[in-house]
């Protein structure tokens, strides 16, 4: 039984270091070190001696101790196995076999009798191994669209593995494709209309959808079950099939090309989840505040200004979040009713770019940075109210 | 009382209620129903202006001393499909310029030519000719002939509105569109598209459940994907992906894992063999299905973790007593949990999936046999400009997708109250 989940906690443990030790030197790779090797099994060899050592020594000396000295003789031993490398490049290694050796902090000797500690260990690491992967499948991408927009295609086309920044240029060097973006591709005009495009349809979805919403909340009227049951349904519908008959009706009327085109389709699309999300929560409001309005003889105007926006100010901030990153992000409608240069959005015009082959890609990445950090800078700052206004307008994209 | 009251209840909610139906009609209803309307028509892109008739001017004179001009009128009709009728034509001309032998269907009065062309069919073309002298014999200005526009003016049906109506666009759907394989890609990219983002989402809902540090922080950058403007992160997959010089490629082949680069994106089938097996797989559908998995995983992520954080721990600690291991906990408390909203989820990223066409938009165009029906709609009504066709693609999509609400309804609706 203590075989067993000794040899158990070995395997996995090392098997965990070497994935962090592997994203590590990948990382490394791509700052321009030229390894070729990720030496798998011989980290996987030390890895397992490192994890036998830390539980044979027990509690004989201090946890400390203990974790700097067997961190620096794994990092030597790593340094005489792998190939040539740099003093930051082991130090790094140094810090990971650190932050491993503590994260063994919980087993010895001992707690490996315990009941199920193999499932334990196998779950632990599991779980730590799921972190360190979710957060680099997540962030290698972010991570590339970033330092490519800082790079040059010829520097990529002879080392696609070299991201590493060169600080010793000028920063008009270093953000030229910035500079290049806005100057010749009119990048400061697209930000310009995608932001009035947004901030104009969250103000005038908030407008119709407050009214629509307090009434399905708090009235009674024919057909309020049929309206709010179809609401669901609704926004189930996706906007592929809508595009056919919008196009050739927006032809006609000569709203293509034109920003209130735009502004009326982000409306009608997401006015469905604003007005569900809001009415939730319009309902959550006591009805005894808006009698006491009634009561000073406001009419449903004055209760919907004076009451219900200033006490629902949290929903109203998610569901204008919300709306703001759908219509932000939107491509479908902008690639279909944009044509000209004149209108474009930022996503269609990050993708009318790409369409010329020619275009060299750290434009595409500078124009792909600039379209994404507003969202993401927004979603951080509100991640609470945004988190909030996700779930409740789940099924809307 | 009570009875004025209500209905002054109902008064005021039709009035709230009103502006947002309206605008939700006219823009999500009225398409729906009009795809029905032009899928049985025969209708290309190019057709659906309304018809016009146009006009090009060009000035010439004909005698030595400027004072004898001729104008020829280009005239055509806009449209290659429609007659117009009662075409009017109307143009001006300076005092003292006066037409001479001018065209029976035409009238000068008072400084003006007013011309009734009568019918245009489709295609008409015509140089119509004015010659004009001044009569005093002084020079014309040409600049001034040249800026004045002529007006013209006819009755012509909209296209779109004709009744004229034809089976033929669901014929060509269903029998020269390779419609089977169109629907099977559809079906693997939406079914493996969810149920990946949903085993993704348990998977990192049950990390993040636990107690590690910075696990907000770990919520926040979970969701990333989700919340990024899809036309940045399809062209850094693109980029990513690339089989010239892109990272994954070049990483793959620096550390000798493969020999020669893999065009993920562009490659339609790969020969793997698994077990001495040998299969085909669909490689460029593939990885559009995982981007689809890495972008919406976040979302299945989010509502199941906030499920897990509803579960009582002192269920989990009762199974601790009962001397539970970890799997057995999972599989008898957390599981039984999420069943729920987990069944939620599928459908509604089943349905989404089935509806996804940014992404493979942006990454593949649908070529490599990513082509699904969403992709198919856009191709037909503006690749190809066959705008009856795509309607007919669009009135197959909703057809199904109302044959998977009825199925969501009936199954799960009334579980999706309980939750």
């Amino acid at each position: 039984m203590k075989f067993k989940s000794l040899a158990i906690f070995l395997i996995i443990s090392s098997f965990f270091l070497t994935c962090i030790l592997s994203i590590w030197k990948i990382m490394a790779t791509l700052q321009g070190l030229s390894f070729t090797n990720l030496n798998i099994t011989p980290i996987f060899l030390i890895g397992i001696l490192l994890s036998l050592a830390f539980v044979l020594i027990g509690n004989k000396i201090n946890h400390l101790i203990k974790i700097l000295l067997l961190s620096f003789i794994f990092s030597i031993s790593y340094f005489y196995l792998n190939e040539a490398s740099p003093y930051w490049y082991i130090f790094g290694v140094f810090l990971i076999s650190l932050f491993f050796t503590n994260k063994l902090k919980r087993y010895s000797t001992q707690s490996l009798k315990e009941d199920f500690i193999s499932e334990k260990i196998i779950f632990d690491f599991i779980t730590l191994f799921g972190i360190v992967f979710f957060a680099f499948v997540i962030l290698f991408p972010f991570y590339i669209m970033l330092v490519t927009s800082f790079k040059t295609q010829i520097a990529l086309l002879v080392n696609p593995l070299d991201f590493s920044l060169d600080f010793t240029k000028s920063l008009t060097e270093l953000f030229k494709s910035y500079f290049v973006i806005f100057e010749t591709y009119n990048f400061g005009r697209y930000i310009l209309i995608s932001s009035a495009v947004s901030i104009g349809t969250v103000i005038v979805t908030l407008l119709f959808a407050i009214p629509a919403a307090y009434a399905v909340a708090r009235l009674n009227f024919f057909g309020k079950n049929f309206l709010s049951t179809s609401i669901l349904i609704i926004y189930m519908f996706p906007a592929i099939v809508l595009v056919i008959p919008l196009y050739t009706v927006f032809s006609q009327l000569g709203l293509r090309n034109s920003i209130f085109g735009l502004l009326i389709v982000y409306t009608a699309t997401t006015l469905p989840v604003a007005i569900y999300m809001l009415q939730g929560y319009f309902k959550s409001i006591p009805k005894e505040i808006e009698d006491a309005g009634i009561m000073d003889g406001q009419n449903w105007f004055g209760i919907i200004l004076k009451i219900i926006i200033p006490l629902s100010l949290p929903a109203i901030a998610s569901v204008a979040l919300y709306v703001f990153m759908i219509a932000w992000n939107e491509f479908l409608f902008s690639l279909m009713f944009l044509d000209s240069p004149k209108s474009f959005t930022l996503s269609r015009a990050i993708q009318y770019l790409s369409g010329d082959a020619e275009t060299p890609r750290q434009y595409l990445m500078a124009g792909s940075v600039i379209v994404t950090v507003p969202v993401l800078l927004i979603f951080i700052y509100f991640e609470k109210y945004l988190v909030s206004g996700l779930t409740a307008g789940s099924v809307k994209e | 009382m009570s009875d004025s009251l209500s209905k002054l209840e109902k008064r005021t909610a039709y009035t709230l209620v009103l502006p947002a139906v309206l605008l939700v009609f006219a823009i999500v209803l009225f398409p729906i129903f009009a795809n029905v309307w032009i899928s049985f028509k025969d209708i290309e892109l190019k057709d659906i202006r309304i018809p016009e008739p146009r006009a090009k001017k060009i000035v010439k004179s004909i005698s030595e001393d400027q004072s004898e001009l001729k104008i020829i009128y280009k005239l055509r009709n806009s449209s290659l499909i429609q007659e117009i009728r009662y075409v009017q034509f109307q143009d001006k001309f300076p005092t003292n310029v006066s037409p001479v032998n001018l065209d029976p269907r035409c009238d000068f009065q008072s400084k003006k030519i007013v011309c009734n062309f009568g019918n245009w069919h489709a295609k008409y073309k015509e140089n119509f000719e004015i010659t004009v002298v001044n009569n005093k014999g002084e020079i014309i200005d040409k600049k001034i002939i040249k800026s004045q526009k002529p007006i013209l003016s006819g009755k012509a049906d909209n296209p779109l509105l004709t009744t004229n109506f034809t089976l033929e666009n669901f014929k060509k759907v269903f029998y020269e569109n390779n419609f089977v394989e169109l629907l099977l890609t559809t079906f693997y990219f939406t079914f493996f598209g969810t149920v990946g983002a949903i085993i993704f989402g348990i998977l990192a809902a049950q990390l993040v459940n636990q107690n590690i540090q910075g696990r907000t922080y770990m919520r926040g950058i979970l969701l990333f994907p989700y919340v990024g403007p899809v036309v940045a992160l399809a062209y850094t997959w693109t980029l990513l992906l690339d089989p010239n010089s892109g990272t994954l490629n070049a990483l793959l082949v620096n550390f000798n894992i493969i020999e020669q680069p893999i065009n993920l994106l562009g490659q339609k089938y790969i020969t793997m063999s698994i077990l001495g097996f040998e299969f085909k797989l669909r490689l460029a559908l593939t990885t559009v299905i995982f981007f689809e998995i890495w972008r919406y995983f976040p979302l299945a992520f989010l509502f199941i973790l906030a499920r897990l954080q509803a579960i009582p721990q002192s269920l989990y600690e009762a199974a601790e007593v009962d001397g539970a291991s970890p799997i057995q906990k999972f599989i008898h408390i957390t599981l039984p949990q999420i069943t729920a909203i987990i069944s939620i989820l599928f459908m509604i990223r089943f349905i989404w999936n089935f509806n996804k066409f940014e992404d493979i938009f942006l990454l593949t165009g649908g070529a490599s046999g990513t082509r699904t029906l969403p992709i198919n709609v856009y191709q037909q009504g503006f690749a190809v400009s066959d705008i009856g066709m795509g309607s007919a693609v669009s009135i197959v999509i909703v057809m199904l997708l109302l044959s998977f609400m009825v199925i969501y309804f009936r199954l799960i609706g009334k579980r999706a109250n309980e939750v």
